[in-house]
């Protein structure tokens, strides 16, 4: 037994470690963002001084937020941000969960080809498409606009996938089969009855979804000129180029950037995790 | 139902839920296929102009050194990332799947966390803490080795490679345990305590118990990973300024197709080395296809 105590010990080290190296870089960030620049400077973490436990508290301040807001107008960003991550939660979730639902309980022909089409685009990597997408949008003269950046993204090979593993196993047939002949239609059945029921698949690609929309850089790098379109992800980045040396100033950029992410994460975590795992495991 | 009720009552709803992508698949994608198929062959000065240059992107691709350059970086981070961050994720998840642990919760949830922070923001993140002499990595190795460690190692210039791995490390580490964790939760536990009634040790009843019941979902989650690795861009890109680095020790297969479509205005050679990264994926993905059949026939 005491063998057994030993080995669960050493798990809870390890654990704890790795636990530790995964949260000091975010301890980094976040107190980095707070230092003043001479600080940053001078020490890894906190400052040092006459404070409480030989802390300097009273030169950790939220002077950097001020300034970005202020003098570089960061806001802008960041409501880009939110409008780029929400349109496509929202329109990639709806539409992939219709395709989804339309290859999983509607019969038409043509439809494992469809399945195929699915399938097959899961493998295509993405940096080929990357030159004539732009040179498409080019001549659609959709460069520098957000229908250019929004619109090929709508509907992703992904989230059809996902959404028809879920409506396979969380729809039944004989449901479908019943409200049919009840009179309803295959539009009502979707809303009505298939999108109820995948509720948590629905709740994580919602989740996924914004997370790629809020993270994406190359897209809008690319597509969008305009500085006054740019995402906190393109903007902040261009800010390091100005003031690359100045890292408080860049950092409390990151937490911005960083903290609502997480927040929704944490409010979101468990349908989070079951919908990122289910396509895999027992697929 | 029969055919006339077919042939009156013309279904048109399976086109309203399946057409938005069938409209969007073929404008998005299978178009922008085909024409990189045809820029492949020619040469660009940004979207407008073009000339006809045949096979001469693909002949050019082969001398090019700044292209083998960018192939051997890409492999050494694939390599990397096959060999160091999937063992550490599996290893992450066998000991979150100890019976006895508290806690089991939030520490998936810590070291998931990362995985949430966009490339762009942990490049940024990451810039300082790979200084010479003030950053984070340099001062922590320096005081952990009792000084052995010089804290002017060059990770942003000389190894580029190495930062690039350990980033990659912190974010999908985590990540990819999630899947094994799922993985290991499924393995029946009769089976495990059986072989440890017939006095299997610890490292025995991984390998012949553990390890074949998760392998499919091992197997999915390898050939995700080497394919994203492959395509390894914008964590090297941010976390080296838009550049390549000093000699180009951050180079990598998909940043030089960047580099060469939207910084020179080439679209015709970055859609040939497009397509040749193409094929060595699809190479890939039939390989594992081929290894993962091999197996389920043993």
């Amino acid at each position: 037994m005491t063998v057994k105590r030993l080995s669960l010990a050493a798990v809870y080290v390890v654990l704890l470690t790795y636990a530790a190296i995964t949260l000091v870089p975010f301890l980094y960030m976040i107190l980095g963002a707070l230092k003043t620049k001479v600080d940053f400077g001078e020490s890894l973490f906190f400052p040092s001084g006459e404070g409480l436990f030989g802390v300097a508290w009273d030169r950790l301040s939220l002077d950097n937020f001020k300034r970005l807001f202020l003098e570089f107008d960061i806001s802008r960003a960041m409501i880009n941000s939110i409008f780029i991550a929400s349109v496509h939660a929202v329109g990639s979730t709806l539409l992939s969960a219709m395709a989804g639902f339309g290859l999983a309980k509607l019969r038409f022909p043509g439809r494992s080809l469809v399945l195929g089409l699915v399938l097959a685009s899961l493998i295509i990597p993405g940096p080929l498409l990357l030159a004539p997408g732009f040179k498409l949008l080019y001549q659609m003269g959709l460069l520098d606009t957000y229908a250019g950046l929004l619109i090929p993204g709508l509907v992703p090979a992904f989230g059809i996938f996902l959404f028809r593993q879920a409506i396979l196993r969380g729809v039944p047939t004989e449901m479908v089969e019943a409200a049919r002949l009840d009179g309803a239609g295959d539009i009502r059945i979707f809303f009505e009855i298939a999108l109820p029921l995948v509720r948590p698949m629905v709740g994580a690609f919602l989740l996924i979804s914004f997370l790629g929309g809020w993270n994406n850089f190359v897209g809008p790098q690319i597509i969008l000129q305009s500085p006054e379109l740019h995402p906190l992800s393109v903007a902040l980045n261009n800010l390091r180029g100005t003031y690359g040396v100045d890292y408080t100033l860049v950092l409390s950029g990151t937490v911005i950037s960083i903290a609502p992410v997480m927040a929704l994460f944490l409010l979101l975590q468990k349908e989070f995790i079951s919908g990122l795992t289910s396509g895999a495991v027992k697929g | 139902m029969s055919t006339r009720t077919n042939r009156t009552r013309w279904n048109w709803s399976p086109l309203f839920f399946v057409g938005p992508f069938l409209l969007l698949f073929s404008v998005f994608v299978v178009w922008p296929l085909i024409s990189s198929l045809i820029l492949a062959f020619q040469q660009t000065y940004g979207p407008g102009t073009t000339i006809w240059v045949g096979f001469r992107n693909f002949s050019y691709l082969v001398s090019d050194v700044r292209f083998w350059t960018a192939v051997s970086n890409t492999a050494i981070f694939t390599l990397g990332s096959l060999f160091i961050q999937l063992p550490v994720s599996l290893g992450l998840a066998l000991l979150l799947n100890h019976p006895k642990l508290v806690g089991r919760a939030w520490l998936r949830l810590i070291f998931f966390s990362p995985s949430l922070v966009g490339l762009p923001f942990v490049a940024i993140l990451f810039s300082p803490i790979f200084e010479k002499r003030i950053g984070l990595l340099n001062v922590a190795l320096h005081a952990l080795t009792g000084g052995w460690w010089n804290p002017e190692f060059a990770w942003l210039q000389e190894y580029v490679m190495p930062a690039l791995i350990l980033a990659a490390l912190w974010i999908y580490a985590g990540f990819n345990m999630i899947y094994f964790l799922a993985a290991l939760q499924n393995v029946p536990k009769e089976l495990t305590e059986a072989a440890e009634m017939d006095g299997c040790n610890a490292w025995g009843r991984f390998w012949h118990v553990t390890l074949p019941e998760i392998r499919p979902v091992a197997g999915f989650v390898t050939l995700l990973s080497v394919i994203a690795s492959f395509q390894i861009f914008e964590l090297s890109l941010l976390l080296l300024n838009n550049i390549g680095g000093e000699s180009d020790r951050g180079l990598t297969i998909v940043m030089y197709l960047y580099q060469t479509g939207f910084i020179t205005g080439d679209l015709g050679y970055a859609s040939a080395v497009g397509w040749v990264l193409a094929m060595v994926l699809m190479a890939i993905t039939l390989l594992h296809r081929k290894i993962t059949k091999a197996f389920d026939e043993d």
